[in-house]
């Protein structure tokens, strides 16, 4: 190995580097996003509204998706193939039942007539947790690919890159999503 | 434990490090379509951005043609554009669409991704001394984007109803109301759906700029020894990264107005006498939204030909660039203002005067570090032992461009004065000239000085003269006579004006910049000749380092294959502006550091 690779190995893996940055970029996005909400919310016509309970409950289930991805970590470095793959298949299922949730969620205020087009309070509702959905539904689909890697017999996978730069992504919309909540309990 | 999984990673640098010639086995697929190469996804940026260009600007061309001869007809035009021009005539929808069409071509798919999509590419890798971008992969994916991004923009042009045409800046109600006009119905969606493709594929590039230049430099290529086109290209890429996502949002809001039925940016709206549901909503927050993103870009598309010019200058002056870190010091500090002056394109939204008067401050401030990277360039002038390449004529032409364009922004910033200039051709003159053609300029310069690298061939020079000079001359007689026409109170984007009283006597200044505008395009085309021509006719490059510069691009072969070094990357040791130092005409960065020599 020469000077210029060593001086590349004492750097952060530029794959994680590029989601920080992107992390960064989808924020921005957000931000955007919540701005127009608090803009909007002080101007005429709006009306507040109650997060539904669903909502409460997916909560729960992604903050155990981040924990259970965290062990799955732990088991990929620990060489524990079998372990890693049941961990990763669990963080995978809660991944979906927390869209299921929200889906529920978005469900049940559509029923009771609380609808996308009703007020401009829940329209921003509606767009604010779907797009967080949607990149939770990104995560989703990395996931699947990375447990099909953790199955799979034919490639054997030593780089733990990643499994890190997925589970950071997923710590992300955990914390996107706590925020978001929060965001939303204070600001209705 | 953890540490097997470490080493590993450190492995895969490890094993690119000593290049091996056609390692993998290359099909045209891979090598000229879905290349991950750097250099030919540039080149691919490129093209495509040469294209948009010629569409852009026959755009404009056909929209003067209707500014300068008002009451007369053109035949060939209904040839051209069907019922768009029944009789030769410029239908006025149609105007309108050409308009809007004029500027998102330009700035997005020719200034945005065309210019930084192809610098960045190219000299990113090749000036801090790396194999490929951070992720060659989403570095390819970044193009792909691009390209459906045209591919849906230009499909718009074909529709029953035309493409968007509700001006670049898509102001609801008009752009969110089907009804209002033919351009907002399905040829609007189009231009979000691209628009959307498009803002991807500046992110995927962007945080690929982003990591790269952190992360990938070769040995010795501290921060402070970057090129200042590298700087340059990396506050631009930043300034994309966290600008575009707030216009995606802006973006998404309406989509869901349009097609949804939602209210975001509607509220009590008459359309031919009838009452819309829509309520609740604000026309204004588009605005915020939209300029959030909307002045950064205007920096996007200007730093990068900041970076490129700063680098010509110096090395066709012969001398260091004066003012190194004053240089950094001002991108870094027009990055910061780009994101605080938004609200200076909606002084007359009615916003409050309080507020106003913070963005007017905020606004004039970015004089300061524009004023210093002035100073530098013309320092860096000062004296110098100038070589009068077509890069380096192009560069100067930006500095002129720059200066001339960015003293009218010091009116236009000021809120009192923009009651009466907002929405003239005061306004047009001013960013055509400031980060239009001066953005241009810095592209054009950046062609001429890298193409030997890109091809290997050099561009011919008698053309480059005449494409220079026509352009700049040509540039001033459009867009000089135009600060009169604002100052008088014309707006921009009418159709025509010679139902006033007050604008009759500018018919035959009109008819005048129509004529100029002709002849610029027409040496445009010059351009794209010689361009095409010289790829595959082009001298022969057969000097390694042909300007006899310091950067690293010019350490590599003449034409270098895919991992650009065929050796190891050279290692660095000093900053790229040693020129004329010691008796020696240039040290590049790659020689060490003698024991008798001065410091810079």
């Amino acid at each position: 190995m020469t000077s210029v690779a060593i001086a590349q190995k004492n750097k952060i893996h530029p794959h994680k580097f590029t989601l920080w940055v992107a992390i960064g970029s989808i924020l921005m996005m957000f931000a955007g996003l919540t701005s127009a909400y608090i803009v909007k919310r002080n101007q005429a016509n709006w009306t507040s509204f109650e997060i539904p309970v669903m909502f409460w409950i997916s909560t729960a289930v992604i903050v155990l998706s981040s924990l259970t991805i965290v062990a799955a970590n732990k088991a990929f470095k620990e060489r524990a193939i079998g372990k890693y793959r049941s961990l990763m298949m669990v963080t995978m299922v809660l991944g979906v039942l927390f869209i299921a949730l929200q889906v529920i969620g978005f469900k049940q205020l559509w029923d009771i007539g609380l609808t996308l087009q009703k007020n401009v309070a829940y329209s921003f509702l509606y767009v604010i947790v779907g797009l967080h959905g949607l990149h939770v539904i990104g995560g989703v689909i990395a996931l699947v690919v990375m447990a099909a890697k953790a199955f799979s017999n034919k490639t054997r996978v030593y780089s733990a890159v990643p499994l890190e730069v997925m589970s950071t992504y997923w710590h992300f919309v955990d914390v996107l999503w706590i925020y978001l909540l929060i965001f939303l309990l204070l600001i209705k | 434990m953890s540490s097997v999984a470490t080493l590993h990673d450190a492995g895969i640098h490890g094993s690119h490090d000593v290049h091996h010639e056609h390692h993998h086995h290359e099909t045209f697929i891979t090598k000229y379509v879905f290349s991950q190469d750097h250099k030919m996804i540039a080149k691919q940026f490129l093209i495509t951005g040469i294209i948009w260009a010629i569409i852009g600007g026959m755009f404009s061309v056909i929209f003067r043609l209707q500014l300068g001869y008002p009451d007369q007809t053109f035949p060939w035009l209904e040839d051209l554009l069907g019922h768009w021009a029944k009789g030769g005539k410029l239908h006025p929808e149609f105007y309108y669409a050409l308009v809007t069409m004029h500027g998102t071509i330009l700035v997005f798919f020719v200034l945005t991704a065309g210019l930084s999509g192809t610098f960045a590419n190219f000299l990113i890798p090749l000036q801090i001394g790396a194999r490929d971008m951070a992720s060659p992969l989403l570095n390819c994916m970044s193009y792909w984007f691009f390209f459906l991004a045209s591919i849906i923009m230009m499909s718009s042009l074909f529709v029953q109803t035309g493409p968007a045409s509700g001006g670049w800046t898509i102001y609801p109600p008009l752009s969110a109301l089907g009804d209002a006009s033919q351009g907002s119905k399905i040829g609007m969606d189009l231009w979000l759906v691209s628009m959307a493709m498009f803002i991807v594929s500046s992110l995927l590039g962007g945080l690929n700029y982003i990591t790269t230049i952190l992360n990938m430099r070769t040995k010795g290529m501290s921060m402070t020894r970057l090129p200042l086109t590298i700087w340059a290209l990396f506050f631009t890429a930043v300034l994309g990264v966290l600008s575009f996502p707030v216009l995606l949002s802006g973006a998404i809001l309406l989509l869901f107005d349009r097609n949804l039925g939602t209210s975001f940016f509607l509220s009590d709206i008459v359309v031919a006498g009838k009452i819309l549901p829509n309520e609740g909503g604000s026309a204004i927050l588009f605005q915020h939204l939209f300029w959030f993103l909307g002045h950064p870009e205007v920096y996007i598309i200007l730093l990068p030909a900041m970076g490129m010019s700063s680098e010509i200058l110096s090395v066709n002056s012969r001398k260091p660039i004066f003012g190194y870190m004053a240089m950094v010091g001002s991108l870094f500090a027009i990055t910061i203002l780009a994101f605080l002056v938004w609200a200076h394109h909606m002084f007359v939204t009615g916003l409050n005067p309080f507020l106003g008067a913070v963005f007017v401050l905020l606004t004039l401030l970015i004089a300061v570090p524009s004023a210093i990277k002035v100073f530098n360039w013309l320092t860096t002038l000062w004296r110098g032992n100038i070589r009068f390449t077509p890069g380096m004529l192009f560069a100067i032409g930006f500095v002129s461009l720059f200066i001339s364009g960015g003293l009218t922004g010091i009116f236009l910033g000021n809120s009192a004065l923009d009651i009466h200039l907002h929405d003239t051709y005061f306004v047009v003159a001013h960013f055509h000239i400031v980060m239009g053609v001066a953005s241009f300029f810095g592209m054009f310069a950046g062609v001429y000085h890298w193409f030997p690298k890109m091809f290997g061939r050099y561009l011919n020079n008698v053309m480059a003269y005449i494409h220079f000079w026509v352009t700049i001359i040509g540039a001033y007689l459009i867009f000089w006579p135009m600060h009169y026409q604002g100052l008088a109170g014309a707006p921009r984007r009418y159709y025509d004006w010679s139902n006033w009283e007050s604008f009759k006597n500018f018919g035959g200044l009109n008819e005048f910049i129509s004529l100029v505008a002709m002849i610029v395009f027409a040496v445009q085309l010059l351009f794209v000749f010689n361009f095409f021509y010289s790829i595959f006719k082009g001298r022969r490059v057969t000097d390694k380092n042909p300007w006899g510069a310091n950067t690293l691009e010019w350490t590599t072969p003449i034409r270098p294959g895919h991992g650009n070094w065929a050796g190891e990357i050279p290692e660095v040791h000093r900053w790229p502006y040693d020129y004329s130092k010691d008796g020696k005409d240039f040290i590049p960065q790659d020689t060490p550091v003698g024991d008798d020599e001065s410091k810079h």
